[in-house]
């Protein structure tokens, strides 16, 4: 969000450009008064009205080898799961991804739009956006339509000069940078999960089973997550998905059954 | 109600800008500057007219920094210089405000080249009337740059350049005597550089050094009577040794 410089302006007016937009202002600005009593309190209204609870787990964090990303692939509206198949890994470019987290259309529309700004920064200044540059404007924009009823609680998760980044954006305009994030309604168990398995010089493979596990244990407690668990790594030469499970399977394989020891034989007649 | 006045900087019919031709002219008209750009040291020099006498001179700085690790000099109107630099300051900041990384020298002289060459397609405004010169590091890569930019909005990368008053004979020197240097060569090549359009003597010309520890170091006189004097005894054994080997044969 460009600082407003308006008034430090010479006052050598930029004509040119300015006459488009003298042409059309009248003397009283036109916009809308909102049709309420309550001044105050009527904009919460709007957005409880409109907020969807995040349903999903995501996470993300930093090791030694990089960023691992995981997030599950459910889809709720209220009680109705409308897909078990989602992306909610969205790569942003062949070096950073974003998850979604929150109404799924934003986090797609917006991360899309990301997406473009950085390609374009990447044409005028012959270098590629730093994850802090990139985070900073999707946070930018987000800032500014705050209170508008967006929803999107999102990581960006990449690796830049600077070694491996992630940061955590969301739609009230917050932005903290992190080396252990998870978002979502099945955050709280996935953290339980991730909390106590971290260590700092794992294996890709060792962070990508912390990941997984995570991502099934918020799974299996929390119901407005399900579906697919996805896990990508991000490395110096970019991201990777390393796999994506089934829950239903994964639950299987960490508790397998045990055939019930039978105490007689039946015998025939 | 007359929205602008008519458009100031339009085509000849020859395909000519005049109104910044004319601050071309107003740019070879301005004081020397030259820039020398070497390894790990960038060296900016210009012409001070002789010191007015009641006149603070530590408020007539033509040296100036746009950041921690970016200055700039110029040549031509001083007066619109100071906009520029004003405007380039803000852009600085504002850029490490969006996205927390200092500018490339690269990107603040694509903006400074952008706002001039915005003056020359606007209407009921004039071209700015000076050429810069943009030297600093890169954050992060360390690379050290050299940009000069002029009225018309275009920019380029140099390792060595000069503007205004004489530039010419300053850049053919130069071009002449131009090696990768670093540290105290550099900033002796930009002074001798200075020195061929400049009457000698540090109170003459203003030096400053850019490094990547130290960031901007304004030389103070001193500084710069003693490299000059260096420079005039190397002169003189230089034309002495001339001299010598031709008598005796």
């Amino acid at each position: 969000m460009k600082i407003d410089f308006s008034g430090l302006e010479s006052t050598a007016p930029l004509c040119g450009a300015n006459s488009e937009m003298f042409d059309g202002i009248s003397t009283s600005p036109s916009f809308q008064i909102p049709d309420t009593t309550d001044f105050d309190d009527f904009q919460k209204e709007a957005i409880q009205m409109v907020k969807p609870a995040k349903g999903t787990t995501t996470l993300a964090f930093i090791f030694k080898e990089g960023v691992m990303v995981a997030a599950d692939s459910r889809a709720s509206m209220g009680g109705y799961i409308s897909s078990q198949s989602v992306k909610k890994i969205i790569e942003i470019n062949p070096y950073m991804l974003g998850t979604m987290a929150g109404g799924a259309a934003d986090c797609q529309f917006w991360h899309r739009n990301l997406g473009i700004k950085c390609r374009l920064h990447e044409l005028a200044n012959k270098r590629r956006i730093s994850v802090t540059g990139a985070s900073k404007l999707l946070a930018n924009i987000l800032y500014s339509y705050r209170g508008m009823g967006l929803s999107v609680g999102t990581m960006i998760a990449g690796w830049d000069e600077k070694g491996p980044g992630l940061y955590y954006v969301d739609s009230e305009g917050g932005r903290l940078k992190g080396t252990k994030f998870s978002v979502g309604s099945g955050s709280p168990y996935a953290y339980g999960i991730l909390d106590s398995g971290y260590r700092y010089d794992m294996t890709v493979e060792e962070a990508a089973e912390l990941a997984r596990r995570s991502i099934y244990h918020a799974t299996f407690r929390d119901g407005a997550s399900g579906g697919v668990a996805s896990v990508y790594y991000v490395g110096p030469t970019g991201w990777k998905k390393l796999s994506g499970d089934d829950v239903g399977e994964l639950h299987y394989m960490y508790n397998p059954v045990e055939p019930t020891v039978v105490e007689q034989e039946m015998s025939e007649a | 109600m007359a929205r602008y006045d008519r458009a100031i900087t339009v085509f000849s019919p020859d395909g000519h800008l005049f109104q910044v031709e004319y601050a071309l002219e107003a740019v070879r008209k301005g004081n020397a500057a030259v820039g020398v750009r070497g390894t790990d040291t960038i060296v900016l020099g210009v012409e001070k007219k002789s010191t007015v006498k009641l006149q603070d001179s530590r408020s007539v700085r033509k040296i100036v920094n746009l950041d921690d690790h970016i200055a700039l000099a110029c040549a031509g109107l001083k007066a619109d210089a100071r906009v520029l630099i004003n405007k380039a300051r803000i852009e600085c900041q504002s850029h490490r405000l969006t996205v927390e990384d200092p500018v490339t020298v690269e990107y603040i002289t694509r903006y400074i080249a952008g706002l001039q060459q915005k003056y020359t397609q606007s209407g009921g405004v004039r071209p700015f009337g000076l050429s810069t010169l943009i030297v600093g590091f890169d954050p992060y890569t360390d690379v050290p740059s050299l940009y000069q930019t002029d009225p018309s909005g275009t920019f380029s990368a140099w390792k060595a350049n000069a503007t205004g008053r004489n530039s010419n004979s300053m850049r053919e020197f130069l071009e002449k005597n131009y090696k990768e240097t670093s540290g105290q060569e550099t900033i002796k090549l930009a002074i001798r550089a200075l020195l061929e359009v400049v009457e000698s003597g540090g109170k003459n010309i203003e030096v400053a050094v850019m490094t990547k520890e130290h960031g901007l170091r304004q030389l103070d006189e001193a500084e710069i009577d003693a490299i000059v004097a260096e420079i005039e005894a190397e002169k003189a054994a230089a034309e002495a040794a001339k001299k010598a080997p031709a008598r005796e044969s």
